[in-house]
């Protein structure tokens, strides 16, 4: 068990060490000359003579040979430095931290309404007899699945914003403002998560086993919650990490639409000044966000699954299988 | 005869909706390939006295601040979207599965180096994988369209090198490399023809999600530049009217969601066919 | 005596296709009545008829059942769960999937306590440690809080025997409860379950394919074929005079009631292939160990031993499918043991394998013709037109050549892998398991068929099985494995009347249907 876990974590390293190079790869290497994207264009058609332009490079780092910049810039990622916001000259760093309070306190509320609800309706939906009303609830993950996110809050904020002018259209201030775009953010994960649930939890039920706990005599309710929901929350669980990169996508769209401050809307604004070490310390961020959930998840799977208490390589070779 | 056709009847009053479903990706297609059938209005310039009127028959969709028709746009949008989509699932497909065949038939060293790859790929969210592509590569449709497929390449390595692992393993592999054929030949007549089938389904289902994914970014303003009409930009284009011309980001939004949800459906139906 | 459970006329249908029609069936306490049948007889049906638990669009059409003078066909779904687990229980089939896997062992027997309300939260752990001492089970406090996935198939049979005498009841229905099994431990399993059933006067429907099971265990026998009974007799009556033809179908091919070798023993011959020394580590694990015998030409050799006992490893390992860790494999005089690449494949046109499972060793996407043909099209030695010639020899008609695999019954599978084998003209087939997953009148014939073949082609086999009794039809020398190594090996005379070695004993005792046969 020890060097198991010792292996997971060392395989989380090399995880964020390859997001670290791929980012660089992307933002560093591909566009060229950075320098002149950022001050030369734009709006602002300022006329820089070479030399501003050679110092802005040297200030940036930019005139270096490609592995040494990769060397410096990985030498500094260790430290959580990512560099100074071309566009603030704040520290990259700094400006993705403080943005992440808002951020997260929209998911994690966002997060509650995907479980209540993805999760509700795939239990309803399963344990309902009604035929009708269990494939209605059924229905919607695959429904929210399909729904722009984007769309969904804009048509939220027309019929609640400025039809029933009950919540506000958009802002920071005070717990009302959350609401909105949590419900916007829990719409596509709680349809990850509900379809998740609802097709594990009718692979369970159709599993032997619970011929053999029907067969002693237990009603509906003993079948699907004491048996087949143990069993079939197991596959939600590993997808507790692409749940949460999904939070942190959705936080994009969200913080646009309701011009929120957050992580999304430093991403957007770095997107469009191009503003590589800012765009590269969300990157790092998201994937730093991955791989401790899913070391978390790891962690826990052995309380949840027997079978893997003794040998977690069973579990390895279980995922290989059920991917 | 007369079977048949009852067999083929009964298919689809059972199927109510596939067949909605197909028909809509059939309308789409229709709209991108000639949109000038469907609408006379010139979707680039627009008639000032016209605008922000409410949908009508005259104007199906309504028109916007400059008096464009808003249905025209999105029809004349439908071949620039749809030919994002399709050409970020063929990077993603092709890309994706020529390295998930490549990590399952070799195995050792070069699996596992090209499954760490995947995972990074699949660590960051594919929104935030796309805007640093954007970011690096720059703004524009066919920009947009490289982002997303790349993005969603993990997912097809992934699936491919399951196939290939789970097909590799069976009995009637092995059964014929003791009968005498080598490698390349169990490789194309058992390996592949065997893998195609999931992979198929994966990628009807990432066309629907990479539709979402560009007009999204489309939407954020990394897309065409205006005035091309893409449907992502038309919803962003409406933001400013919420209060008072709901048509100009409802109606978009909703083709953007019929496109999506029927990819879906007909990706579930192909997988159900396969099961059976 | 009355009768406890009576079924009348019944008829069950799935989604409108009829399953079962017009069955009789009765059973008194403290009897045993066996149903017999092969796959799609409907016997697991009106199994689960009786305990209310038939599949998703199942229905009982017509007919009755009573138990203890209650009326079952109309019961209420709330009525049916105070019958079930406390006056009927179901002993289900296979033990590695029927249980809950996150769940201890002892909370799963308990289970049954506490739905019927017969031990309290706090007094159900020690009842239900009584229930697997009871069910034969050792130290049963400690094996209560382990899972599933820690006991083995037999202990996890006798944790399901546990949870159904949970509730006292008093008809248990057992489906084919040892046929997952291995044979040594079927026999303690069904002793016990024997033994069980007399001290509690339980009524027992024993639901079996296997017609000697049936005969050992049961007062009774109900055979069944394509949903009706055919015949109902006691076992004894039964055996000795079969009344209907399918009956003495069913006897005459159940190997485990059959005497004679389908052909003349050979004793002496030619070798063809020799292994000596032969060893094979998985890791820390060592699956054959220090194995040795020869396969004579034209002959059959029968490895024999229960799962785990290394007997495929050791095919393989001659195939050289398997690269064996020490030892030689030595093939028409030649040393192959070290053989690769081209060299291998070469070989490959001499000794040929046909698999266990029918339905996975064959393409499901290809033609009948492409599959059987294949290995001739591989060392360019044929074409797809030759095809039919090859159908034939195992006598299945031409028509098949176009369709697919998953149009084809598991016998006809099994014969198109046969012909796939043979294509090639090999000097030795290795057959591992080729009958175990088919129905008994199919077994039969696939067996017959393959010594027709030895007879017309000369062909030396080396026939892997678990079955002694299967082996005893065909084989002409038998080597025992037990845990990788060869306990016993010689001439099929010598090894299956005058065994030499403990196991062996234990082996052919626990052969079903010899208690009938000595008698």
């Amino acid at each position: 068990m020890r060097s198991y876990a010792l292996r997971r974590v060392l395989q989380a390293v090399v995880v964020l060490w390859a997001a670290f190079t791929l980012s660089f790869v992307i933002l560093y290497l591909l566009p060229g000359d950075a320098v002149l994207a950022k001050l030369g264009g734009g709006d602002t058609a300022t006329a820089l003579t070479p030399e501003q332009i050679a110092q802005a490079r040297a200030e940036y780092g930019l005139d270096d040979p490609w592995f040494v910049q990769y060397g410096k810039r990985l030498a500094g990622a260790l430290h959580a430095d990512f560099g100074r916001s071309i566009a603030t000259g704040d520290s990259a760093t700094h400006m993705v931290l403080t943005a992440l309070p808002p951020t997260l306190a929209v998911a994690g509320l966002g997060l509650v309404l995907a479980l209540l609800f993805g999760g509700g309706a795939a239990l309803a939906g399963t344990y309902t007899r009604a035929k009708w009303l269990g494939n209605l609830l059924l229905s919607l993950p695959p429904l929210g699945i399909s729904l722009p996110v984007f769309w969904v809050g804009l048509v939220l904020v027309q019929i609640f914003s400025f039809q029933l002018r009950v919540l506000p259209a958009l802002g920071n201030n005070g717990p009302q403002s959350l609401i909105l775009p949590a419900i916007t953010l829990a719409l596509p994960t709680g349809a990850v998560i509900g379809q998740v649930l609802a097709k594990s939890l009718r692979t369970q039920l159709a599993e032997p086993y619970i011929e053999t706990v029907r067969a002693k005599g237990a009603g509906r309710g003993r079948v699907h919650f004491g048996h087949a929901l143990r069993n079939a929350a197991i596959p939600v669980l590993t997808m507790v990490g692409v749940v949460a990169g999904q939070l942190l996508a959705g936080s994009v769209v969200t913080e646009t639409v309701f011009s929120r401050d957050g992580v999304g809307r430093v991403t957007t604004a770095a997107v469009n000044a191009q503003d590589i070490p800012v765009v590269q310390a969300v990157i790092v961020l998201a994937a730093f966000f991955f791989v401790v959930i899913n070391l978390a998840v790891d962690l826990i799977y052995p309380l949840l699954d027997p079978r893997v208490r003794c040998d977690p390589a069973v579990r390895v070779r279980k995922e290989l299988v059920h991917g | 005869m007369a079977e048949l056709i009852a067999v083929r009847t009964g298919f689809v009053l059972r199927r109510p909706g596939l067949v909605l479903a197909t028909l809509v990706l059939l309308l789409v297609l229709a709209w991108a390939l000639a949109p000038g059938l469907f609408t006379h209005y010139d979707p680039l310039s627009g008639v000032p006295r016209q605008k922000l009127q409410a949908p009508s028959a005259a104007h199906l969709f309504g028109t916007d601040e400059t008096g464009r028709d808003v249905f025209a746009r999105v029809v004349h949008g439908a071949g620039l979207s749809l030919r994002a989509a399709v050409s970020a699932v063929l990077i993603s497909l092709v890309a994706g599965s020529a390295l998930g065949l490549i990590a399952g038939a070799r195995g050792g060293w070069l699996d596992a180096v090209l499954m760490r790859f995947m995972d990074v790929l699949l660590a960051v969210p594919p929104i935030l994988l796309s805007l640093a592509l954007v970011t690096g590569l720059g703004f524009g449709t066919t920009k947009v369209a490289i982002a997303v497929g790349v993005a969603n390449v993990a997912n097809f390595a992934r699936l491919m090198r399951a196939e290939v692992l789970r097909v590799r393993t069976g009995v009637y592999v092995e059964a014929a490399r003791a009968g005498g054929v080598r490698w390349y030949g169990v490789l194309t007549r058992h390996i592949l023809p065997n893998a195609a089938g999931p992979v198929l389904v994966l990628a009807v289902l990432t066309f629907g999600t990479a539709v979402l994914e560009i007009s999204a970014l489309s939407f954020l303003g990394y897309g065409a530049a205006p005035p091309t009409p893409e449907w992502g930009s038309l919803v962003a284009g409406g933001r400013s009217y919420l209060a008072s011309a709901w048509w100009m980001t409802t109606l978009p939004g909703l083709v953007i969601a019929a496109v999506v949800l029927s990819a879906n459906r007909i990706s579930r139906a192909l997988e159900g066919e396969r099961h059976d | 005596m009355t009768e406890l459970l009576v079924v009348r006329d019944l008829a069950v249908s799935y989604r409108g296709v009829p399953a079962v029609r017009g069955v009789d069936l009765s059973v008194r306490s403290g009897q045993t009545l066996a149903v017999v049948g092969e796959s799609g007889s409907g016997k697991s049906t009106t199994a689960h008829a009786v305990i209310g638990l038939l599949p998703r669009g199942g229905r009982v059409d017509g007919g009755s059942i009573t138990f203890a003078g209650q009326e079952l066909t109309k019961l209420s779904e709330r009525r049916w769960r105070e019958v079930r687990g406390s006056e009927i229980a179901l002993i289900p089939q296979d033990p590695a999937v029927a249980l809950d896997p996150v769940k201890r062992v002892g909370d799963q027997v308990a289970e049954t306590l506490l739905i019927h309300h017969l031990e309290s939260k706090r007094s159900a752990p020690a009842a239900a440690a009584e229930l697997l001492r009871r069910a034969g089970i050792d130290d049963p406090e400690r094996r209560a809080r382990q899972y599933p996935h820690e006991l083995s198939g037999g202990l996890r049979q006798r944790v399901l025997i546990a949870a159904a005498l949970a509730g006292r009841p008093k008809l248990i229905i057992a489906d084919e409860p040892t046929s997952a099994l291995d044979v040594t431990v079927q026999r303690r399993i069904l002793d016990h379950l024997e033994q069980l059933a007399a001290e509690e006067n339980l009524a027992l429907l024993l639901i079996t394919h296997d017609l000697g099971v049936a005969a050992d265990r049961s007062d009774e026998i109900a055979v069944m074929s394509q949903g009706r009974v055919v015949e109902h007799a006691p076992s004894r009556t039964l055996l000795a005079a079969p009344a209907h033809a399918y009956t003495r179908q069913l006897l005459s091919a159940a190997p485990s009631l059959a005497t004679e070798p389908l052909r003349a023993r050979r004793d002496t011959g030619e070798p063809l292939v020799s292994v000596t020394g032969l060893s094979k580590d998985f890791g820390p694990v060592r699956a054959v160990d220090d194995v040795s015998f020869t396969v004579a030409k034209g002959q059959t050799l029968a490895l024999v031993g229960e799962s785990g006992s290394g007997k495929s490893t050791t095919a393989r390992m001659l195939l050289r499918l398997e690269t064996p860790t020490s030892g030689t494999v030595i093939f028409d005089g030649e040393d192959i043991t070290a053989a690769r690449g081209e060299r291998l494949r070469l070989l490959r046109r001499r000794m040929q394998l046909i698999y266990q499972n029918p339905y996975a060793s064959l393409n499901p996407k290809l033609s009948i013709a492409d599959i059987v043909t294949e290995p001739l099209r591989a060392f360019k030695s044929g074409t797809r037109k030759d095809a039919a010639a090859l159908l034939d020899q195992v006598a299945l008609p031409s028509a098949m050549l176009k369709r697919k695999p998953a149009e084809l019954s598991g016998g006809q599978r099994q014969r198109v892998a046969i012909a796939r084998a043979l294509s090639l003209r090999p000097d030795l087939v290795v057959c591992d398991e080729p009958v175990s997953a088919l129905d008994v009148s199919v077994q039969a014939q696939i067996l017959e068929l393959l010594v027709r073949l030895q007879e017309q082609l000369g062909l030396a086999y080396l026939f892997i099985s678990h079955d002694l009794a299967v082996v005893r039809q065909i084989a002409d020398h038998v080597g025992v494995l037990r845990a990788g190594k060869l306990v016993e090996y010689g001439t099929a005379e010598e090894v299956l009347h005058r065994p030499r070695h403990e196991y062996t004993r234990e082996l052919l005792t626990a052969v079903p249907g010899r208690l009938e046969r000595a008698a």
